[in-house]
């Protein structure tokens, strides 16, 4: 599964994007916000609130509850501020 | 309804968008432009640049989404939305909504609806630099709080026919 991250979470991480292997027992978005937190420094600092971080699966904007089978592509990213 | 969708660098020439879709037509009688600009200032400090990122296959679908749910909702003849990303300067256009119908009320109420949603759902990001240092702006309540207005019954402007 493709991860992508915007902003701040993307600077925090050092990355944009990565390709991870879910573990089982990982069915939300939430949850696999939880499960990042917790896999280094950098991680953990990106999602330390996670209620400040929006989800969009396959390219629409999904909340925390979401189950995430089927999902080709995750992104994380702080509150929008286009216009 | 003609749809005019670009995410871009470059800066947009308003009045050339405008007679893109007015040439030639006698049954426009309303057209509304929104401009976005850069200020010079952000949470009352002098800027030097903005920075735009953006998640460019979501924005698109996501203004999409909108763009059809403003034809749903209101009589146009056409919606256009450019806007830009990368790095501008105080002064720089950021975004151009123009919406056209027969009359104002439907122009204006579409234009509205549709920066109110550029402003929260779109994926962009802006990140100001200052002489000290970058900061990513945060997310405004009243901006929800305008966006939101439009999914509660009764305040939407009817559809005119």
């Amino acid at each position: 599964m493709k991860l992508r991250y915007f902003a701040w979470v993307r600077e925090r991480l050092g990355k944009a994007d990565e390709d991870i292997e879910l573990p089982p027992g990982i069915d939300t978005v939430g949850e696999l916000m939880t499960w990042l937190a917790k896999r280094g420094e950098e991680y953990a600092h990106a999602f330390d609130n996670p209620k400040v971080i929006r989800a969009a699966i396959d390219r629409s904007h999904v909340k925390p509850d979401m189950r995430i089978a089927g999902a080709k592509e995750i992104a994380f990213f702080p509150p929008m501020t286009g216009g | 309804m003609t749809v005019t969708l670009r995410l871009q660098r470059e800066d947009f020439d308003v009045a050339a968008e405008v007679a893109k879709l007015t040439r030639g037509r006698t049954d426009m009688g309303a057209v509304v432009t929104f401009i976005g600009i850069c200020r010079g200032d952000e949470a009352g400090e002098p800027i030097a640049a903005l920075t735009l990122e953006h998640f460019p296959e979501m924005a698109e679908a996501e203004i999409r989404r909108h763009i059809e749910e403003a034809q749903r909702r209101w009589a146009l003849f056409s919606i256009t939305v450019i806007h830009r990303h990368g790095r501008l300067a105080p002064g720089d256009n950021i975004v151009l909504v123009v919406t056209a119908s027969s009359h104002r009320i439907d122009a204006f109420a579409a234009a509205e609806f549709l920066m109110d949603y550029l402003k929260t759902r779109a994926p962009f990001w802006k990140q100001v630099e200052s002489a000290k240092s970058k900061s990513w702006v945060e997310a405004k309540a009243q901006d929800d709080a305008a966006a939101e207005r439009w999914s509660k019954p009764g305040v939407r402007p009817a559809k005119r026919g």
